[in-house]
């Protein structure tokens, strides 16, 4: 698998919050990779770093084949960035604004990439509509169609469907995909763990550090996690009894449910023990990658807090 | 009405107040500076004018009438001239406020009483920056010689005056404010428009998010610059235009002539304006703090620049501030132009002055342009 983005000892401070510790990250070519992590722990910075929005402390290597510290400027042109807020001009109709972008980039044959991106996203019928008076959903394909309108073989998702309806979501992934499917290499930050599961690959980064980096099932096999589903009345209630016994590293209510979580089995069945009788119904269930993340996400407490 | 949310909200203002500090300073501060600044630099009386002389008699009433005109207080002779061109010329260039010519026959007509005449030209253009001084010299005659004039040669009182001084008013004969002022505020209306215009491009882009988006992209920083001010050249050069035609037919303003100096500075300044109002744009956090800081320059322009109060009335510290201020120049090469006719070759240092300006602030904006976030 050839490496669109190859980076390592990435850091970052802001003063003295050391907000990026030496993160490595590897997205490969025509991928989607899902860049997960809680809030505040540098995606944002780590995405912005790569598109040379930020320069980094220090860290080393490619992005599309080239120095990403020195050829900064290179790699902006092949890169589309899509922002975590709306950053295009609200007082700009959306073909304005898809426009202005095609000529900041310089693209030949304006008129037909701007008619065309409006076609793909479905925004034909809306071109003169002012940016800042479009729901949630339009902007965010609005913003998708700007990143990607210079071609890009890098696309930079930072959070991009934040506050975006189930509907529209689905049909951003969609199209997602289908880039994907025609070559373009993204790499895309989310909270949402629908989302991740619609990835190639995942990279779990907390507290500025890169806790995990696979495939799902290889993030999910390698957390070594083990998870007790328990069911019955009131089994959802469980939870706060179960939380804090040796062995439970995480309790939480799924619906009427219950999921518990530990990394030492023993243990943990000794922790449900005392409810494995009826009305409960006890069975072991594959960890989700939830499951996975935030087990991940204490662990990384522990270790940096 | 009630106590307690009447409260709240003034303990949340104090409280955002307490967070966006330098608006806030900028607003404590602004009144000392200025107070300090402008309570001493401003003098609507002012003395000891650069004057020039020509003296073709070489008497002794010559020189007490000299000496008598400097003690006034509101002449230095700062040239001597030797021909009357050359007098000319100083004045011309705005080099001396005044010019004065001692006839050749001057002691011997004040011997004979036979209407011995001084010549006082000034430089009227700014009527304010000379009326004091000419007020002073009524009362020349009747002092100069009260010493010479002894003995034989001594008049009978009450006498006429010995001599009489003629004042020309240059460039503003009728010593009209409006001659002197409506091309100033041209250059005034300009910096108010464009620099507060300019100064909130770059910071409405940081406090709309846009900017994220815009670096981003590969456009460099002069290409944002020169985009984002090209628009208000048009803008400044219309309201040129407008102000030169209604100081033409509403306020009939000589328009001397200089037209291709004018242009040039009319441009240089505009080009510098709209530089300085990018540069602020980079160097505030908020569109608050960017017309703040355009207001803080808009008065010293409008203070130190000789347009409101007249540049040699101010201490030599507010003249080398005043110098800073691209108005003042621009100022000099209007008045020049439209007042007195003149042309590059007299007007070169104030158009330099600009360029220069321009140079500077726009290198200082691109230095403070940052290409990324950081």
């Amino acid at each position: 698998m050839t490496l669109a983005v190859d980076v390592r000892g990435l850091n970052k401070s802001f003063g003295d919050k050391h907000v990026v510790q030496d993160v490595a990250i590897q997205v490969g070519t025509g991928r989607i990779t899902g860049f997960l992590g809680p809030n505040g722990s540098g995606k944002t910075t780590t995405l912005r770093m790569l598109c040379g929005l930020l320069t980094p402390d220090s860290g080393e290597g490619e992005v599309l084949g080239l120095d990403f510290r020195k050829e900064a400027e290179r790699i902006k042109r092949q890169t589309g960035y899509m922002t975590q807020k709306f950053s295009l001009y609200e007082d700009l109709s959306i073909e304005e604004n898809l426009t202005f972008v095609a000529r900041v980039y310089g693209l030949d044959d304006r008129r037909r990439r701007v008619r065309e991106a409006l076609e793909r996203l479905g925004l034909d019928n809306r071109r003169r509509q002012l940016a800042g008076s479009l729901s949630g959903g339009w902007k965010q394909r609005l913003a998708l169609a700007a990143s990607i309108l210079h071609e890009p073989r890098l696309l930079l998702l930072d959070e991009p469907t934040a506050g975006v309806d189930p509907k529209a979501r689905r049909e951003f992934w969609d199209e997602i995909h289908a880039l994907s499917a025609e070559g373009l290499t993204v790499l895309v930050s989310t909270h949402y763990m629908d989302e991740a599961e619609r990835c190639h690959d995942i990279a779990y980064i907390a507290y500025g550090r890169l806790m995990a980096r696979g495939t799902g099932e290889e993030v999910i096999a390698r957390s070594g996690l083990v998870t007790f589903r328990g069911e019955g009345p009131g089994a959802d209630r469980l939870a706060r009894e179960l939380a804090g016994k040796p062995g439970v590293e995480m309790a939480a209510a799924f619906g009427a449910a219950l999921h518990v979580s530990g990394t030492d089995r023993a243990a943990l069945e000794a922790a449900i023990a005392p409810w494995r009788k009826p009305p409960f119904r006890w069975s072991e269930a594959a960890p989700t990658l939830e499951d996975v993340f935030i087990h991940l996400m204490g662990q990384s407490k522990d270790n940096f807090e | 009405m009630s106590a307690t949310r009447i409260l709240a909200v003034l303990v949340k203002e104090f409280t955002q107040l307490t967070r966006d500090r330098l608006t806030y300073a900028l607003i404590l501060l602004m009144p000392i500076v200025q107070l300090l600044l402008f309570g001493y630099a401003i003098n609507s009386d002012p003395h000891h004018l650069p004057t020039a002389v020509l003296v073709q008699d070489h008497g002794i009433f010559a020189r007490s009438t000299l000496g008598t005109i400097v003690r006034s207080g509101y002449f230095d002779i700062t040239e001597t001239a030797r021909t009357p061109e050359e007098l000319d010329r100083a004045i011309a260039l705005g080099r001396v406020q005044f010019a004065i010519t001692i006839p050749a026959d001057f002691s011997r007509r004040v011997v004979r009483g036979d209407k011995a005449q001084i010549l006082v030209e000034a430089d009227a253009a700014d009527p304010s920056a000379t009326g004091s001084a000419i007020a002073a010299l009524a009362a020349l005659p009747q002092e100069a010689l009260k010493h010479d004039l002894t003995g034989a040669v001594a008049p009978r009182t009450p006498a006429p005056p010995p001599f009489e001084v003629v004042v020309h008013r240059r460039y503003n004969p009728e010593a009209i404010s409006a001659y002197n002022i409506v091309p100033g505020l041209l250059g005034i209306i300009l910096s108010m428009t464009l620099v507060m215009m300019t100064s909130l491009g770059v910071t409405r882009e940081y406090e709309r998010g846009t900017m994220e988006s815009l670096l981003a992209t590969p456009v460099r920083p002069l290409e944002v610059m020169i985009g984002k001010l090209a628009p208000y050249v048009l803008v400044g050069l219309i309201q040129t235009v407008v102000i030169l035609v209604m100081a033409r037919v509403l306020f009939d303003v000589p328009l001397a002539g200089g037209w291709a100096p004018l242009s040039a500075g009319i441009l240089l300044f505009i080009f510098g304006s709209l530089a300085l109002g990018f540069l602020v744009s980079t160097l505030a956090r908020s569109q608050l703090q960017a017309m703040q800081m355009s207001f803080f320059y808009m008065l010293p322009s409008i203070l130190l620049s000789g347009f409101m109060f007249p540049f040699r009335g101010m201490p030599d510290w507010a003249q080398w501030l005043g110098t800073v201020i691209p108005v003042t120049h621009f100022l000099r090469v209007v008045r020049g132009a439209l007042l007195k006719g003149l042309g590059f070759a007299d007007l070169w240092p104030s158009l330099a002055a600009l360029a220069v300006f321009v140079l500077v602030v726009v290198s200082l904006a691109m230095a403070r342009y940052r290409t990324t976030l950081d």
